[in-house]
């Protein structure tokens, strides 16, 4: 279990429970989070997805990118180099506290 | 105007095999699909991906399933009709006109969407000022390439598409290649000659940058890019291109009235009809209590959606459920011989 906090571009904060070995991306699709519009389903293959990271020490606490993750941010909108893609995200205790922030838009 | 009995939006793994459950009943179709190419996001997506669940295949990639799935529907010779948009849908006394983006006409009883998450479009830049040079001086695809020469030509992107363009115009246009990060996912060789020409200055490579402005009034003068720390700069151009993959629109399905949950359209579960008679969907698209998005489901509402069109296309006649291995009927209809 860990909370996490997702915060829209406009500000709007949403915090949520998610379980052990959900990704990011499913807990904020489950809970009705709006601004991760997720079209793959997962399949790191649609960039829509992206999320900051806006702590560093939080983004350096992260899992690392495997392939393709930042070819796909390439595609994202916005990115940057504290962009991550929520699907690739698996939720642990770990993950406990942490915060993401949502582009403008996914498209 | 083409007459047929089904119409069928999305020519993915649903789109097809629904196509090979229509033509086993014995009902025409005809196929539409935005992309080039007949698969949906298993030939878009990840053509030389294995998956591993689809039933009795323990491993295939999607273009082989994509292979096998008009290997499969041969034999009943349905057109498709690729690169081309199904955009307008009417009723007229109890049939469906159905209209695309290249002007084609259907008349039919059945129109079933297997859209998946909508049609493939090419991802644009993210700036309000580069709308109105779309399809002018910023551009998402090339058709003629000769308009670029001896013009400055910015490209943005990392992949195959932008490394390739920007090495093949470098021998007549004077090319930027912009891209966000320093290393390319395009493949190795290409990055290779692309760091070439730029130690010998045939290519002005910068990295770390993204666009932030298009510049010009009436015609394009240039384009303002911009790095993380801030920091920005204007560079000449009389066409920018972006490459930025494709994205999945819904676009003009949440157009034709129907119900709409998210970006999904509920369906009920006994043929997948939608909220209009005789409009059914079936795939990533449909929704309905327990969905999985897994090709194996949208194999099974196919079926059944193929089933629901048949009281509407042939409205004299009683569907009659028959096995493959025993009707002669289906086996004429396969053109098999035993
Ligand atoms: C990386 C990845 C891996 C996957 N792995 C698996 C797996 O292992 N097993 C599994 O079962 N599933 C897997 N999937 C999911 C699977 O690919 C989808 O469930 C499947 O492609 C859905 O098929 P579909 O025919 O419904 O839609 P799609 O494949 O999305 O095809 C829809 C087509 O409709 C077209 N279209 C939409 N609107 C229009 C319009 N208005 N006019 C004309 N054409 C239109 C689109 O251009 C598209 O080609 C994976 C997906 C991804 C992205
Ligand atoms: S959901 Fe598509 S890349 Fe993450």
């Amino acid at each position: 279990m860990a909370k996490i906090k997702y915060i829209e571009f406009n500000g709007t904060e949403h915090e949520a429970e998610i379980t052990n070995g959900l990704s990011v991306m499913e807990g904020a699709v489950q809970n009705n989070i709006p601004g991760i519009d997720a079209d793959c389903g997962g399949g790191m293959s649609c960039a829509t997805c992206h999320v900051y990271i806006n702590d560093d020490k939080w983004f350096s606490k992260l899992p690392e990118k495997e392939m393709g993750e930042d070819d796909m941010l390439d595609q994202a909108f916005e990115p940057k180099s504290n962009s991550r893609l929520s699907c690739q995200l698996i939720v642990s205790d770990d993950l406990d506290g942490l915060t993401v922030h949502m582009p403008e838009k996914q498209v | 105007m083409i007459k047929t009995d089904v119409v069928i939006v999305g020519a993915g793994p649903t789109g097809l095999f629904c196509a090979h459950q229509l033509g086993i009943i014995g009902l025409k179709c005809e196929i539409v699909d935005n992309l080039d190419k007949i698969g949906g996001q298993c030939i878009e997506l990840y053509p030389d991906k294995p998956i591993y669940d689809i039933p009795a295949i323990p491993k295939c990639t999607g273009k082989e399933l994509t292979n096998n799935l008009i290997k499969q529907i041969k034999p009943f010779n349905f057109d498709f009709h690729l690169n081309d948009r199904v955009q307008e849908l009417k009723n007229e006394n109890d049939r469906w006109i159905v209209k695309t983006l290249n002007g084609k006409e259907f008349e039919t009883p059945n129109i079933i969407i297997a859209g998946g998450v909508g049609s493939f479009e090419p991802r644009k830049f993210p700036t309000k000022s580069a709308e109105k040079f779309d399809g002018t001086s910023v551009l998402y695809s090339i058709k003629d390439k000769t308009i670029f020469k001896d013009k400055s030509v910015v490209i943005f992107g990392g992949g195959d598409s932008a490394l390739d363009w920007a090495i093949e115009l470098s021998n007549s246009s004077k090319v930027t290649l912009v891209h966000r990060r320093d290393e390319f996912k395009g493949a190795a060789a290409s990055v290779n000659k692309i760091k070439k020409l730029s130690e010998n200055k045939k290519i002005n490579l910068i990295t770390r940058y993204s666009i932030k402005d298009v510049k010009g009034n009436g015609s394009l003068e240039g384009v303002e890019i911009k790095n993380e720390t801030g920091e920005s700069k204007v560079v000449k151009a009389d066409y920018v291109l972006g490459f930025f993959g494709l994205i999945m629109q819904l676009g003009p399905i949440a157009e034709w009235g129907l119900n709409l949950d998210k970006k999904t359209i509920p369906v009920n579960t006994e043929n997948f009809e939608t909220n209009k008679k005789g409009i059914f969907a079936i795939g990533d698209i449909c929704t309905y209590p327990g969905k999985l998005k897994l090709i194996l489901s949208g194999f099974h509402e196919g079926a059944l959606a193929a089933r629901g069109c048949f009281k509407y296309a042939r409205p004299d006649e009683k569907y009659r459920f028959e096995f493959t291995t025993a009707s002669s009927t289906i086996k004429d209809r396969l053109g098999v011989k035993e």
